[in-house]
């Protein structure tokens, strides 16, 4: 088995930016289009896997329309020395689905970490972060729950730019 | 959307095997037929309930770059600045969200000089700082949305 040469795999990329082809044996068709086999076209699937090229490998899901409409963005001030150790303990809790830390930019905006909280009904989200406040003891940090309240735009990943060249593998 | 559909959905939203035959696999899986499962997926993909589907690369790893922003837009211009963000490529998502700084948006670049290129050209067309949140630590990722 041959493994792909560099324009090949540049190919690649690009061709699963637009998504796995819905066909029975998809990785064949993609090596139909490369000029290359099924198993090298899967054993490079699998290598990026390997290292971590993939955030996920699966579907995105329009949340919106699945009926995830109470989708809030819960944002507090942290003091310095405890954002990490915050930070793991929200990033865990259940519910929480995604945990950043991000910079202040005084006076505009004195928040440094950031929760997403999805789900169907905005009281009952609410009430939830309101428990995950209290029992992580930080109901008396400064924060904010900001609503979104129209979607203008959600798609998936793709950045239809140019790919970089091989960055990734040096 | 029927229980097959939820099935599929949620099993999928944890990744499709690295296999050749990854539909028969899910079939074995899920108690289906993998052609069942192409077309419910593509219904989905067709309905708007996906937006995508295939593995999605994590653009850091690949040289590119993401970045949260915000902008404080007034009422009145409110719908004319999105329609002026929802033209440019290198917008992902963005939400009105009820603070002051009202319009939230991900921006998506295939280089870090691509997201300050990017910001700059916001803020010559609509005139307006933008709150630029790029993150610093990550604690979890994990959007599973059981449906």
């Amino acid at each position: 088995m041959n493994g792909l040469d560099p324009r090949q795999r540049t190919a690649l990329r690009q061709q699963l930016e637009n998504g796995l082809p819905l066909t029975a044996r998809p990785w064949q068709t993609l090596a139909e289009q490369l000029g290359s086999s099924e198993a090298a076209v899967l054993e490079q699937a699998r290598q990026w896997n390997d290292e971590g090229l993939f955030r996920r490998f699966g579907l995105v899901v329009h949340h919106r329309n699945l009926g995830f409409r109470a989708n809030a963005m819960l944002v507090l001030d942290i003091p310095d020395h405890q954002v990490d150790a915050i930070g793991e303990r929200l990033g865990r809790a259940d519910g929480v689905n995604l945990c950043y830390q991000r910079p202040r930019r005084l006076p505009h905006w004195p928040f440094n970490l950031f929760c997403m909280v999805h789900g169907r009904e905005r009281a009952a989200v609410q009430a939830h972060i309101a428990e995950l406040l209290a029992r992580h003891g930080l109901d008396q940090m400064p924060h904010r729950l900001l609503f979104s309240t129209r979607a203008f735009k959600q798609r998936g990943g793709r950045f239809t730019p140019s790919l970089p060249q091989e960055t990734a593998h040096g | 959307m029927d229980d097959l559909d939820r099935r599929l959905i949620n099993r999928l939203q944890h990744g499709l095997p690295l296999v050749p035959q990854p539909w028969q696999a899910l079939a074995n899986e899920l108690n289906s037929q993998p052609q069942l499962l192409r077309q419910r997926v593509q219904a989905l993909l067709d309905d708007g309930t996906l937006t995508r589907f295939g593995p999605m690369f994590d653009i850091e790893r690949v040289g590119g770059a993401f970045t949260l922003a915000a902008l404080a837009v007034p009422e009145e211009r409110f719908d004319t600045v999105a329609e002026q963000l929802h033209a440019m490529p290198e917008v992902a998502h963005n939400y009105r969200r009820g603070h002051a700084w009202n319009m939230w948006f991900v921006l998506a670049c295939a280089t870090p000089d691509g997201i300050s290129a990017s910001i700059a050209h916001i803020e010559q067309l609509t005139g307006l700082p933008v709150l630029n949140l790029p993150k610093e630590e990550t604690y979890h990722v994990g959007l599973h949305l059981p449906v």
